[in-house]
């Protein structure tokens, strides 16, 4: 399928220039943001009937999940309240462009940060706390607090959204997932790029800011760092920023050969099976392991979910690679390989989050009557019970997830094995035998 | 600056705090009386101001597990507070008083515990003469051990005791049958020709002759909603918290033996002849309307009625004696 370039259009492109649209979606979401922070913190501390709990762990994610990222990749990025008051504080303004002077500290982030291994962390600093993040109220109102003043935080220290690049934990998955995303944005024509003056659309202008996320549009090849801000369709003067429709994970035929994003591609595969096991299956130690935060069990649970996602996941994985006696480094085939494991651990989290929204989304009904607990019935739901839906669909929507994702991988491993000319099996085989696993979690 | 980066930045604002306004304000405007389990705080508040003849509206609800609302010596259904739920209930005093509101659900190990008070203020419409308990007109020392001395090999029955009784014209008046313990009755009969057997068959019919089949049902009722999470369905004191009372250590279950000496004491066993026939329903009445003192037994006497005590004390005297066939 040949790419089909979206802002040739001119409604949409219109749409995409302006900043009005854009700013309308930004208010609602940051007034939902505030509100689900407020609602952690003040609202009913029974997580099934309060708005932070229901609407940012069952309806976001499901968007998030099932949605956004496999079909727009980082266009929930280009949405998401969290950078905005940074942003704004940074800038100085919410719709013109940024004064000459920067307002605040505007350094630049330390080399031995510019990658996404503090995404990783944060992720996993996450992940170890989500049996309690996703059922407290007040940690997720606490949580999300944080997130809003650290993205303030960095803004007023260093430049640009050094938050969304370096250390949202969402945006590192996002990001990784994004170059299976059908939706991409790139230049037209690279000559174009290589001419223009000043390079506004990284720099700046009068028309707008410079790229937020610290990317030049003219080498731009993969989605994972691009947040769809529509910045740079903004301030190019010469019209050679595009939308593109394309195929899926076109990204994924040129394999990273960074460590970061592939031990980003491992821990979320290894997080999809634990939280499968922990938050859907039928062992009841190890739910009360992963929630009792602090105990012994816990420190337990923290070491097997820590081994499973930087030993027992990587370690097979690099014995498969070992049995491929490339002539290229581990490392170089470790990293290109893992490109493989991008589309199994996307259907994953799809397989996953079907089973947990289809089972709660009843829930959204309910909270949205009452959203704080205190007895309202806004739109007279607020007693609906609680009650799986679809559950006819369940089973064979995650068969053909993971059965999907098992092809899926399985091809992009052939295409990343042909570049550095070894052989797939081993990660056609690794990939099968974590879709088994999956299947027994979940089925 | 520009009239849209200044529209722009007053829509922010407006929506920011909004945002932030909007719920702080419902949050201070809502009165809501939180139910936790009481290791998590139990009612908040736990103190509630009423007048006489006003309606009193409160609303409830769950912040953890099921609990239920009800207001002790009320004629009132309990009314079920649900996790997330609010839930509605008017009430209204004809007397001044403190009332005690309580738990009605068995929601955790200290459920117990789980308890409020209603001050209600204003005059008296008709004032009723208080008179003391029956334990404590009779000076009885509830702590002290008033164990039989001589108990039977099986479950005395009433049935085989009433065509006894009636051979032998042996009957107990209601005064008796509140001062006396079974044990000190069969005591009175050794001078009958009856064997030890048919002397505390004769005494279960006698227990059985002052109650009623509605009192026992009531009883039967009231102690499994209030008292067979700790004393076990069949009073074994066995019930389903039994053991996690014992393992929850000296903080949960304690008994004075002496001034600093604390003892784990688990659930008393009604079906213990020794300790059961020994007792008086007066006696067990102050055991009732007292509690533990220091146990994990609590007070009942600001709940329950007088009638609904001895309508347990009734019911309580089933897990010693055979009433049916």
């Amino acid at each position: 399928m040949a790419k089909i370039e979206l802002t040739r259009s001119p409604f949409i492109k219109n749409a995409l220039k302006s900043r009005y649209p854009q700013l309308a979606v930004f208010i609602i979401m940051l007034v939902g943001y505030i509100f689900a922070i407020l609602a952690g913190l003040i609202g009913t501390p029974v997580g099934s009937h309060n708005f932070s709990i229901v609407f940012v762990w069952i309806a976001w994610w499901a968007v998030l999940i099932l949605v956004a990222v496999p079909f727009f990749g980082r266009g929930w990025c280009a949405v998401c309240p969290i950078p905005l008051p940074g942003e704004w504080l940074q800038r100085g303004a919410i719709l013109s462009p940024p004064g000459k002077r920067p307002k605040w500290l505007n350094l630049r982030v330390p080399k031995m940060f510019r990658n996404i291994w503090m995404q990783n962390i944060s992720f996993l600093l996450l992940a170890l706390f989500s049996s309690v993040l996703l059922t407290t109220p007040n940690i997720t109102g606490i949580v999300l607090a944080a997130m809003l003043f650290a993205a303030i935080g960095l803004s007023t220290i260093f430049e640009r959204c050094a938050f969304c690049r370096y250390l949202c934990p969402v945006g590192g998955f996002i990001g990784l997932y994004s170059q299976t995303a059908p939706i991409e944005l790139r230049i037209k024509d690279k000559q174009v790029c290589v001419q223009c003056e000043g390079k506004p659309c990284y720099n700046g202008s009068e028309l707008g800011y410079g790229c937020p996320w610290d990317v030049f549009p003219g080498g731009l090849s993969k989605n994972t760092y691009c947040g769809l801000c529509m910045e740079c369709i903004r301030t190019c003067p010469h019209d050679n920023i595009a939308v593109n429709l394309r195929p899926f994970s076109a990204d994924l035929a040129k394999p990273s050969t960074r460590i970061d994003e592939a031990f980003k591609a491992f821990i979320m595969l290894g997080s999809a099976m634990i939280y499968a096991g922990v938050l859907l299956g039928p062992w009841g130690a190890f739910k009360d392991a992963a929630y009792n935060v602090g105990t012994s069990a816990w420190f337990m649970y923290v070491i097997i979910f820590l081994a499973i996602i930087f030993g027992i996941l990587p370690g097979f994985f690099t014995l498969g690679i070992l049995k491929t006696k490339s002539r290229l480094p581990v490392k170089h085939c470790f990293a290109s390989l893992a490109t493989a494991l991008i589309p199994l651990g996307l259907m994953f989290w799809v397989a996953f989050s079907l089973s947990f929204v289809l089972t709660n989304a009843s829930y959204i009904v309910a909270a949205l009557s009452d959203p704080l607990g205190f007895g309202w019935n806004l739109f007279g739901t607020t007693n609906t019970a609680w009650q799986p839906m679809l559950t006819s669909i369940l089973a064979p929507g995650q068969t053909l997830a993971l059965v999907g994702g098992l092809i899926w991988s399985a091809r992009t491993a052939q295409k990343a094995s042909s570049e550095i000319n070894i052989s797939s099996i081993p990660t056609i085989v690794y990939s099968f035998i974590l879709t088994l696993v999956m299947f027994w979690l979940l089925l | 600056m520009k009239r849209s980066e200044l529209l722009s930045r007053i829509i922010v604002t407006v929506a920011i705090v909004g945002a932030i306004g909007a719920p702080l304000y419902f949050w201070s405007r809502t009165p809501l009386i939180h139910a936790r389990m009481a290791e998590n705080g139990g009612w908040s508040p736990d103190v509630i101001q009423a007048e006489v003849g006003q309606p009193l509206h409160l609303r409830f609800t769950s912040d953890d597990v099921v609990h239920g609302f009800a207001v002790g010596q009320m004629d009132m259904p309990s009314v079920d507070v649900l996790p997330g739920k609010v839930a509605d209930i008017s009430l209204t005093f004809d007397e001044p008083g403190i009332y005690t509101f309580y738990c009605t659900r068995w929601c955790g190990l200290n459920h117990w515990r789980m308890r409020g008070t209603i001050e209600v203020a204003g005059a008296s419409t008709s004032p009723k003469p208080v008179s003391p308990p029956l334990y404590v007109s009779l000076n009885l020392d509830i702590d002290a051990p008033h164990d039989a001395l001589f108990i039977p090999d099986g479950k005395p029955s009433a049935v085989n005791g009433q065509s006894l009784a009636m051979s032998s014209s042996i009957s107990l008046s209601q005064e008796d049958y509140f001062t006396q313990s079974p044990y000190q009755v069969f005591d009175e009969l050794k001078g009958t020709s009856l064997t030890d057997e048919q002397r505390w068959d004769a005494v279960a019919y006698l227990w059985q002759s002052n109650t009623t089949p509605e009192s026992l049902a009531n009883g039967k009722q009231l102690y499994a909603q209030n008292c067979a999470a700790c004393h076990g369905e069949n009073g074994a004191g066995d019930g389903v918290f039994a053991n996690d009372l014992n393992e929850a250590g000296e903080a949960s279950m304690q008994t004075m033996t002496g001034a600093h000496d604390m003892v784990m004491q688990t659930p008393v066993d009604f079906t213990d002849p020794t300790r059961m026939l020994g007792a008086s329903p007066a006696l067990l009445q102050g055991k009732i309307l007292r509690g533990g003192m220091g146990t994990g037994m609590p007070m009942w006497g600001v709940i329950f009625t007088e009638e609904q005590i001895w309508d347990l004390i009734a019911y309580i005297y089933s897990f010693q004696f055979e009433y049916t066939k």
